[in-house]
């Protein structure tokens, strides 16, 4: 996603109010974004916090800063600017966490952002991005650029299969329909599951969704998501973040406020580091019951 | 200078008296400051952060000697239903860029409206007050070496030295050393005053500078002008009595 992400961003560095601040990081990835941009590229070195009250200045000038580092630096270090400078002044700033989830695998749990984007929820004005595909991102980045207001994307690596065409981006997609169990899914493991849901015959298919913009607004769930939910009565989240601020608990709040209930509801969420050890991306998902044969196996015991 | 001086302060002791408010004695060290600089130094470009968002009250009488701010806004002081919190708030007050209480964010704000100017080649300056209990926040450092990195010459620091802080004297919580010479090191053209003196507050930022960014360091006396608060920590927090306001106004007009 990040080659994507530099491609769409090239594509906007002439824009007047374009600039775009990095933590140090973008090796062998930010080059040609920096060639193009020139003194609107700043390599703010390994700074967090000032570089969020930074593009904080720069957002009150008049320019729509772009923040970059890998997800937990960008979010957590500097989470009081984000939260005084940016956010409750409603600017546009647009942070980009590189790496959500277990990306980072055996880098180790410094590394990992599994609760990135439940901890930004509770700030005011501020929306999350997550593509789940690679060609989410440049719609992810129009849109996030129209709302102009602070936004965090969260990229991660496609796992897209290889055959599959991806439909227009929207908040809410479903991408395979199916008779079975409603799932919804937060993120690139999406693509895993889709794959995995693809081998199944068609009459015993999950429905599958994926969602990519948070905060959950009751009022924007597709009236076809309901629909689903009704028809099989079996709900089912799957997202690499933690149970606290997650997806999952705001649909079940927002459903439960609707007088919404589906008949069964499971959450596949990040478990942290249960055994405490460590490994790939795969590794913790398989630990958290977020890999696709974990939810292979969970649809097999759908009754 | 000296009449909006003790217009301003006998107006800083009112709000806080009759608001019940602490917060007084480091608004009175940065009070000159913030009068000087508005009055005197500041232009139509220029910009204004405090990073010491507990001398909002000294920043509030500031902007209301320039009729920006009505005695009317200012009687909502601390009140229900009000714009001038006891820190600054957000989208309240033009003039006041950012919602500033917790220490060590002015500067790289700062930072960023300045490489703002810079980029579009755009006039002006962007000056930041901060105290000196708040250097013990690392953000900060990681502001000067951005700022020294980039030469942002936009920017013009201005430190209120009154040598207390929360919870004890700078020398006693976190003793910095000369911060001085550390700001020298970290590539300032540094200049020292007594920051209760306007004409070399206005001189020390008038004066051309070199071509490196600059720091006015002031020295000053927390509770300036009253004497029973004068140096005295505790001012820190704690609101007057009656019988206390009546002696610092009769204080200030003798001033």
């Amino acid at each position: 996603m990040r080659a994507i992400f530099t491609r769409t961003l090239v594509s906007h560095a002439q824009e007047s109010d374009f600039v775009f601040l990095t933590g140090d990081l973008g090796f062998m990835v930010l080059e040609p974004l920096r060639d193009v941009a020139k003194d609107r590229f700043i390599n703010a070195g390994i700074a967090e916090q000032n570089m969020v009250s930074v593009a904080a200045g720069l957002a009150r000038a008049g320019y729509k800063p772009w923040v970059y580092s890998i997800a937990p630096f960008v979010y957590a270090r500097a989470f009081e600017q984000i939260r005084n400078d940016v956010c409750l002044h409603d600017l546009p700033v647009f942070l980009v966490g590189n790496g959500g989830g277990y990306a980072y695998g055996v880098m180790g749990p410094t590394h990992h952002a599994i609760e990135d984007y439940g901890a930004l929820l509770g700030l005011p004005n501020l929306t999350v991005y997550v593509p789940a595909f690679a060609a989410d991102v440049p719609p992810a980045i129009a849109r996030l650029m129209t709302a102009a207001r602070p936004a965090y994307l969260r990229l991660g690596r496609d796992e897209k299969p290889k055959d599959f065409v991806v439909p227009p981006y929207a908040p809410w997609r479903r991408i395979l329909p199916g008779p079975g169990a409603t799932v919804l899914m937060v993120g690139p493991l999406a693509g895993g599951i889709l794959a995995a849901a693809q081998t199944l015959p068609e009459s015993q298919r999950p429905s599958l969704w994926v969602l990519c913009e948070l905060p959950i607004v009751a009022t924007e769930i597709p009236a076809a998501f309901l629909a689903g939910l009704e028809q099989n009565g079996h709900l089912i989240v799957v997202e690499e973040h933690v149970a606290q601020g997650s997806a999952g608990a705001a649909l079940a709040h927002a459903l439960l406020l609707a007088q919404t209930t589906p008949r069964r509801f499971t959450h596949r969420f990040a478990r942290g580091y249960p055994t405490g050890r460590y490994g790939s991306q795969l590794y913790h998902r398989q630990e958290s019951g977020l890999d696709p044969s974990s939810i292979l196996r969970l649809l097999g015991n759908h009754p | 200078m000296k009449d909006i001086l003790r217009k301003a302060r006998l107006r800083l002791l009112k709000m806080h008296f009759e608001s019940g408010v602490g917060h007084i004695g480091g608004n009175l060290s940065s009070l000159e400051m913030l009068l000087t600089l508005h009055h005197r130094v500041m232009g139509a470009d220029d910009q204004f952060i405090l990073s010491k968002g507990h001398a909002a009250g000294a920043l509030y009488i500031t902007l209301w000697s320039l009729g920006r701010l009505t005695e009317e806004q200012l009687l909502t002081f601390h009140k229900d239903h009000t714009k001038l919190g006891g820190h600054p708030v957000p989208h309240a007050i033009p003039g006041i860029p950012f919602a500033i209480g917790s220490l060590g964010h002015g500067l790289g704000l700062a930072a960023g409206l300045a490489l703002g100017k810079k980029l579009r080649g755009q006039p002006g300056r962007v000056f930041c007050l901060m105290s000196d209990g708040e250097w013990n926040e690392g953000s900060n450092w990681e502001s000067l070496t951005f700022i020294a990195h980039r030469n942002l010459r936009e920017v013009i620091l201005l430190v209120d030295l009154n040598r207390l802080q929360g919870f004890g004297s700078t020398v006693e919580v976190a003793n910095l050393g000369s911060l001085a010479s550390k700001l020298r090191e970290f590539g300032f053209e540094v200049r020292e005053v007594d920051g209760h003196d306007t004409d070399a507050i206005e001189q020390g930022l008038k004066q051309p500078t070199s071509d490196r960014p600059m720091a006015l360091l002031a020295r000053t006396i927390k509770g300036h002008g009253v004497s029973f608060m004068e140096n005295k920590m505790e001012w820190h927090y704690l609101s007057m009595t009656a019988e206390q306001y009546q002696m610092a106004v009769e204080e200030a007009n003798r001033l």
